[in-house]
């Protein structure tokens, strides 16, 4: 809880909030996202998908679609050179059908044309005969092997099991229940885009590409093209937000393809109807706990069943899987557990990767256990918690020692701290807007029960189970202007303000240029996992670092003092041990030097047959309170505060920090109440803006929030990522409140009108 | 190819010569990729997110959902026509400084939006902020940091210190 004085004149350094260097350029409307990308001669591509989630493709005629005015070419999988699927982790997922689709917006042709609307008609123009089969859309059916294969590599992508100490304890409370996650998306604003521009003669291509990952992209993209991965450059476009929807191939190919086959330029620009279907989602999930505890109400063992409904192609539903299953116990201490985990392959709509990635989902189960817990013991929803809460040295189900600071009982009790609303139940003033429902809606103001709920949740950072996603950054110092280098993809979140901020603080400069995010310098890894403020920090940081060695040796040359009494003060070089003070801007003047630094963090290992093994790289902790007021007549929900701490470390600034808060809890509460794909038999019901809801400034709270600062040493700048842990718990805690406030057992997230009021 | 148009809008107080258009063509689709004004987004197509908000003849509306063709005779203002790149107004200004930008993807609309409520409500309370901007999402930032901005940006406006 400490916030440190910082000292020194130039501003913008860690721990202050500076503006972001793209801040101006987005609130006037010239900064370029992907979708604004153009080029002399461009056209435009766009894609033709299955419209059935299962079926067997008898006949493709592209010929209609050739001969209209317009357009340019059209492809389908006879077209692509190289490998002809793709994938993440396991590359099972088509470039385009050939034989059979597996979900409703599968790809099975591109067109380029002059015209959106030309594509559109040459779309139409294509004819595809199919086969119809019986989707498999039920889980279970994918499990016990009841639904035929869907595709050759089976329909279970990952079982695993975690099995850690006694199997045959039986508490003196036991208390369980059956917890059911819908099917979220990631509903960022900007769409999917990219320009594709080709090289003469089709020897390569530049991509400019909204994405959370260049260097994986390529290299996904150029086996598919047979390209050489130097061949296939990619540049970031800007991104219009991602929360883990960007970190699949999506239109990456398609749009390389069908610039090599025209020689031409190629834009594509999803639709939002083409968006929901394009890209992963938040895994549904059915997960079954039963907790054993002492009459006191001390966590003995657990036992749980977790299904995440992978949808048609693998994406990274595996580690989605094991990052729900090893996050079973929640932040609190248990010796025993006995877990078994499936991501399974089904018809409906491919999910991988979003904010949370398993733990959401998890999370979700535990919570709604300890509450069950709590009653069953006579406890209230904090006590339960405090007694159990984990702490740094405690040893997880899977074995592995928790060796990060885990202030999960200080997150708890400073969550509490926060004072609650003062708003009266039923909203301020007799204002209908801040009634559940907003104006109009709600029955009887007189009616409207008030409830609070608790969520509080551990989250694992950067990746896991023995992959090294390291981060590379240069950094060159010339005449006192420090210029960064990094693929680290800026998604919103906003690292480019942060990399700024580490320049000057390590190396005493006001001037930090960035320099185009591309594949012309090493990975960055993913902007997912709450990763990058560690990694791509930790890169930044210690390229800045090696300079600053360079520095140092020249003035201590210069100077005959020991580079190891040098030190930054503000802008200058100071002699910790004497008098010399010298401005780095003259100590570098007429000076280059250039470094290049990759962080990896620490090992991590693959779970064995028992799900034991230190497979996570770090975790974080943070706790929600919700108050909520619930129209028990119709069934609707204000949201009425948010209280939150959270355990970030440091505060590397902290009104960054703060927009992940809210903007985190946005989306938990979306899907506490609001968001859900709605899949009938594999067929999507709402992909649209006016039937997928999404919370609006009306429906999201105020946030009371402290931030936990207890700089972690593994850690490189002290800072854990604080992206994730904001969405996970306050789904849990805004249902946990309306269970108070209507005295039901809600079982199921989003929490839907009917489930309040109808019994 | 598709059926030629030809019609003149005005945009930003500027006559603009529109040729070869679709008459399907959105003002959205027109504004950005006829006119190469692209500070106005796409986010929905259907007027429920509000990043494409311009105003024509005063009122703030959805491009989206506007045909170009059908905006002949009226004044559109987008946000390239709010202030000169360089040259922010207090509301793009506080914006930046309060955090209300992230990915920035929704940002052109909600300055459009807390312009015409700035306009019309010189001192909304913290209801009539979240009603008036409520037509605009934003996915990033769960909109704290907007409000403040708008918040910020009425009192400075009350008490020009």
């Amino acid at each position: 809880m400490s916030t440190a004085t910082r000292e020194g004149v130039i501003s913008g350094r860690l721990g202050d909030s500076p503006p972001r260097p793209d801040g101006i350029a987005k609130v006037q409307g010239s900064f370029a996202f992907s979708g604004d990308l153009s080029a002399d001669g461009f056209l435009w591509g766009a894609t033709l998908r299955s419209p059935h989630p299962y079926a067997r493709i008898l006949r493709i005629d592209v010929s209609r679609a050739w001969r209209i005015d317009g357009v340019a070419t059209v492809i389908t999988a006879e077209d692509v050179p190289g490998k002809p699927t793709y994938g993440l982790i396991s590359s099972d997922q088509p470039v385009f059908a050939t034989d059979v689709v597996r979900y409703v917006g599968e790809p099975i042709a591109a067109v380029a044309a002059d015209h959106p609307e030309t594509c559109r008609r040459a779309l139409e123009a294509i004819v595809v005969e199919y086969e119809v089969l019986t989707p498999l859309t039920d889980p279970e059916c994918a499990i016990d092997g009841s639904h035929p294969p869907i595709h050759p590599s089976g329909n279970v992508i990952r079982h695993q099991r975690i099995v850690r100490g006694d199997q045959s304890l039986v508490g003196e409370v036991v208390v369980e229940g059956t917890y059911e996650i819908g099917m979220q998306d990631q509903a960022f604003l900007g769409l999917e885009a990219a320009l594709a521009m080709p090289d003469p003669g089709g020897t390569g291509v530049d991509l400019f590409v909204a994405t959370q990952w260049l260097h994986e992209d390529r290299a996904q993209i150029a086996a598919c093209l047979d390209l050489a991965p130097e061949k296939v450059r990619l540049t970031l476009g800007g991104v219009g937000g991602a929360f883990g929807a960007r970190e699949d191939i999506s239109l990456q190919v398609h749009a390389c393809l069908l610039a090599l086959r025209t020689s031409r330029p190629v834009r594509i620009a999803y639709s939002r109807e083409e968006s929901f279907l394009g890209h992963v989602h938040r895994h549904p999930a059915t997960i079954w706990m039963r907790h054993h505890a002492t009459s006191a109400g001390v966590i003995q063992r657990i036992e749980a069943r977790m299904v995440f409904d992978g949808g048609a192609y693998a994406s990274t539903s595996s580690a989605v899987l094991i990052n729900g299953i090893t996050h079973t116990q929640g932040p609190y201490k248990c010796l025993n557990a006995t877990v078994d985990g499936y991501a399974v392959r089904t018809n409906n709509l491919p999910c991988g990767a979003m904010r949370g990635f398993g733990v959401v989902q998890a999370c979700f189960a535990h919570e709604g256990q300890m509450d069950k817990l709590a009653a069953a013991c006579g406890l209230d929803a904090v006590e339960i918690r405090l007694l159990n809460a984990m702490e740094t040295g405690d040893t997880l189900i899977t074995g592995q020692t928790i060796e990060n600071v885990a202030p999960v009982a200080d997150c708890i009790r400073l969550t509490a701290a926060l004072p609650l609303p003062g708003t009266p139940v039923g909203g301020i003033d007799g204002d209908p807007l801040h009634l559940p429902g907003g104006a109009g809606l709600t029955a009887d103001a007189s009616h409207i029960r008030r409830g609070i709920g608790w969520g509080v949740a551990i989250k694992n950072l950067m990746y896991s189970e023995s992959f090294d996603d390291y981060s590379t950054a240069r950094c060159r110092l010339a005449d006192g202007v420090a210029s960064l280098k990094f693929a680290t993809s800026e998604v919103g979140q906003g690292f480019v303000v942060l990399a700024q901020q580490i320049a000057r603080s390590v190396l005493g400069v006001d001037d930090v240029v960035l320099e185009p995010i591309d594949t012309t310098i090493g990975s960055a890894g993913s902007t997912s996992a709450s990763r990058q403020t560690w990694m791509s920090g930790g890169a930044v940081d210690g390229a800045c670092r090696l300079v600053r060695e360079r520095l140092f040796e020249h003035v201590g040359a210069q100077n005959d003092i020991d580079p190891v009494r040098l030190a930054i003060d503000g802008r200058d070089v100071v002699d910790t041990m004497g008098s010399l003070r010298v401005p780095v801007s003259t100590a570098s003047a007429g000076l280059v030097w250039e470094e290049t630094f990759e962080h990896h963090h620490r090992p991590t290992e693959e779970l064995d047959e028992n799900g034991q093994g230190n497979c996570h790289t770090a975790f974080a902790f943070v706790a929600h309170r919700a108050v909520v007021d619930v129209d028990p007549e119709l069934g609707l929900v204000k949201v009425v505060q948010i209280a939150t701490a959270q355990d970030v470390g440091v505060a590397l600034n902290p009104m960054s920090v703060l927009g992940q808060i809210e903007g985190g809890i946005a989306q938990g509460l979306g899907l506490a109440v609001m968001e859900e794909i709605i899949l009938t038999n594999g067929v999507v019901r709402n992909a649209s803006f006016t039937d997928y809801l999404l919370p609006t400034m009306l429906d999201m709270p105020t946030v009371a929030a402290t931030m936990i600062e207890q700089p972690d040493p593994m850690a490189p700048l002290g800072a854990k990522g604080v992206g994730e842990p904001p969405c996970i718990s306050s789904t849990p805690a805004i249902v946990a409140a309306i269970r108070d406030a209507i005295g039901r057992d809600l079982t199921r997230v989003p929490v839907r009108p009917a489930d309040i009021c109808l019994p | 190819m598709i059926e030629a148009q030809r019609y003149v809008l005005h945009v930003n107080g500027q006559p603009h010569e529109v040729g070869d258009a679709w008459i399907g063509e959105s003002l959205l689709y027109v504004l950005r990729e006829r006119l190469g004004m692209l500070g106005s987004k796409g986010a929905c197509e259907q007027g429920e997110c509000g990043s494409c908000s311009v105003m024509v003849d005063g009122e703030l509306v959805c491009s989206c959902l506007v045909l170009a063709a059908s905006a002949v005779g009226q004044e559109v203002i987008t946000i390239e026509g709010i202030a000169a790149i360089g040259s922010p107004t207090d509301v793009q200004r506080a914006f930046v400084e309060c955090g209300a930008v992230q990915c920035g993807f929704c940002t052109p609309g909600l300055i459009m939006a807390a312009h015409a409520l700035l306009e019309r409500t010189p001192q909304p309370t913290d209801s009539e902020i979240r009603e008036e901007l409520s037509g605009n999402i934003c996915r990033c930032t769960g909109y704290g940091r907007i409000i403040e901005a708008v918040q910020r940006v009425a009192a400075a406006r009350t008490d020009p210190q």
